[in-house]
């Protein structure tokens, strides 16, 4: 039920005093509200709950956990990367 | 998809999970709150990769599945009447009320329709200004500021057809009912990550202290929930009790503003009964008096409506993680998704049916139908 998708902001424009935007999702093209993300524009990724984005993805958070694996590779490799095939 | 497909990485899950070997010393019981999570885990399997001394139990956040027996009743009263229109998100419509469910209201002529936002409910209302349109407002925070934004506009034009009917939930309510209760045997929590975009995570830093538990905020997809994991059994073996944040990417301290003004200046905190967990005080929220003319409870009289859960059904016990989906006698049996006794089997979201779903070769007692 409190499932969000992130999707890309592909264009945005005014509609009954809200903000609008046409995200892509995949192959999928939906109008989201941006009432809460008013700050959102082209070319972001925000997460998208019933309609309305409620978050735009913070970039370099969603990098962090990559740089996370490769601490644990460069810390001796005790973690291989075929661990528990 | 960016920023789902790396999150579902095989080699990455494995990487994880390798070091969670590692950490844990001791047993570990922990509670994925949200439904979605919980449909992760099974979805993925991720609790057949963890180490064996830890255990998952899952959690009540579902709103389909505790949204209670009575308020399933009386959207399906509503449903029934023939100057209604009934709008639901597609997650309501195989719940099973006392006698029956939205699905089979609509089959024998109710008008009912699903929608993804609630957006699409107003624009039902505009259509049709002679149908009553009424919208079965569930969800936790995270769907409560785009419910209220549809209340909010509703009463800004004037749509004087357009009611919620409204059945919203909270989730720190919740888990400090769990938290205080003597029986639980949660160690550490993942908390919801798309109620705390929405709402922040002060409330859970509150309980954290208070209760000196561990408290993680959790993404939903498998590199995420093991991250999730890994940030509680490093805090539960170094004997340390905080709240953390994995899902940063996309919740923040204060969490989102806006929504949360628009859902407070629409709502107020009251007192909810939850399915499976009894009444909760201060756990749901309400329309305030301002909004009394697009409330379904006062424009059509809904008193007198109570019910009674199937005494078989273990939901409850499930819902506070002290019995397994399986321990349940019914569970496969007289309980499976076709027929479901309790709400736990009929959202994909709840434990018994993610179970029944993922699990149901190894699982299904004997005379089951998987």
């Amino acid at each position: 039920m409190c499932l969000a998708v992130p999707g890309r902001i592909l264009a945005t424009d005014e509609r009954n005093g809200s903000r609008m935007a046409r995200v892509q999702f995949g192959g999928i093209v939906r109008e989201v509200s941006l009432d809460f993300e008013p700050e959102a524009r082209e070319g972001d990724y925000v997460l998208v709950h019933v309609g309305f984005a409620i978050s735009r993805v913070d970039a370099e958070e969603a990098a962090r956990i990559q740089q996370i694996l490769d601490e644990m590779d460069r810390l001796g490799g005790d973690v291989p990367d075929d661990a528990g095939r | 998809m960016k920023y789902i497909d790396e999150y579902r990485d095989e080699k990455t899950a494995r990487r994880l999970a390798a070091k969670l070997e590692k950490l844990v010393t001791r047993p570990w019981v922990l509670m994925e709150i949200c439904g979605g999570q919980t449909h992760t885990i099974l979805r993925y399997g991720l609790d057949q990769l963890l180490p064996d001394q830890l255990r998952l139990v899952h959690g009540p956040g579902c709103p389909v599945c505790v949204t209670p027996l009575e308020m399933i009743d009386k959207a399906l009263y509503l449903a029934a009447r023939p100057d209604v229109t009934f709008v639901s998100y597609g997650d309501m419509l195989r719940v099973p009320g006392s006698k029956s469910d939205l699905l089979r209201v609509k089959a024998a002529g109710g008008d009912v329709r699903v929608v993804y936002s609630p957006l699409q409910a107003l624009e039902i209302a505009r259509a049709h200004p002679e149908r009553d349109v009424v919208f079965f407002a569930i969800g936790f925070e995270t769907t409560a500021p785009a419910n209220a934004k549809a209340v909010w506009q509703a009463r800004r034009e004037g749509l004087t057809n357009f009611s919620a009917l409204v059945s919203h939930v909270l989730v720190p309510p919740a888990i400090r009912l769990l938290l205080k209760s003597p029986g639980t045997l949660v160690q550490g929590f993942v908390a919801p990550g798309h109620v705390c975009t929405v709402m922040g995570y002060r409330e859970y830093e509150a309980l954290s202290r208070e209760f000196a538990v561990p408290i993680v905020v959790g993404g939903f997809e498998p590199a995420d929930l093991l991250e999730a994991v890994i940030m509680l059994v490093s805090q539960l073996e170094a004997g340390r009790a905080a709240l953390e944040n994995q899902y940063a990417r996309s919740v923040k301290r204060e969490g989102n503003r806006a929504a949360r003004q628009l859902m407070t200046k629409v709502f107020k905190v009251c007192d909810r009964k939850w399915r499976g967990m009894g009444f909760i005080p201060r756990s749901g929220l309400c329309l305030r008096e301002e909004y009394a003319r697009h409330d379904a409870e006062h424009r059509f009289d809904l008193s007198g409506f109570s019910a009674e859960e199937p005494a078989e059904c273990r939901s409850a016990d499930v819902l506070q993680g002290l019995a397994e989906p399986t321990e349940c006698p019914a569970f496969g049996k007289r309980c499976t998704p076709q027929h479901p006794l309790g709400a736990l089997m009929v959202s994909a979201e709840g434990a018994c049916a993610a179970y029944y779903r993922y699990r149901g070769w190894e699982v299904i007692p004997e005379g089951g139908s998987p």
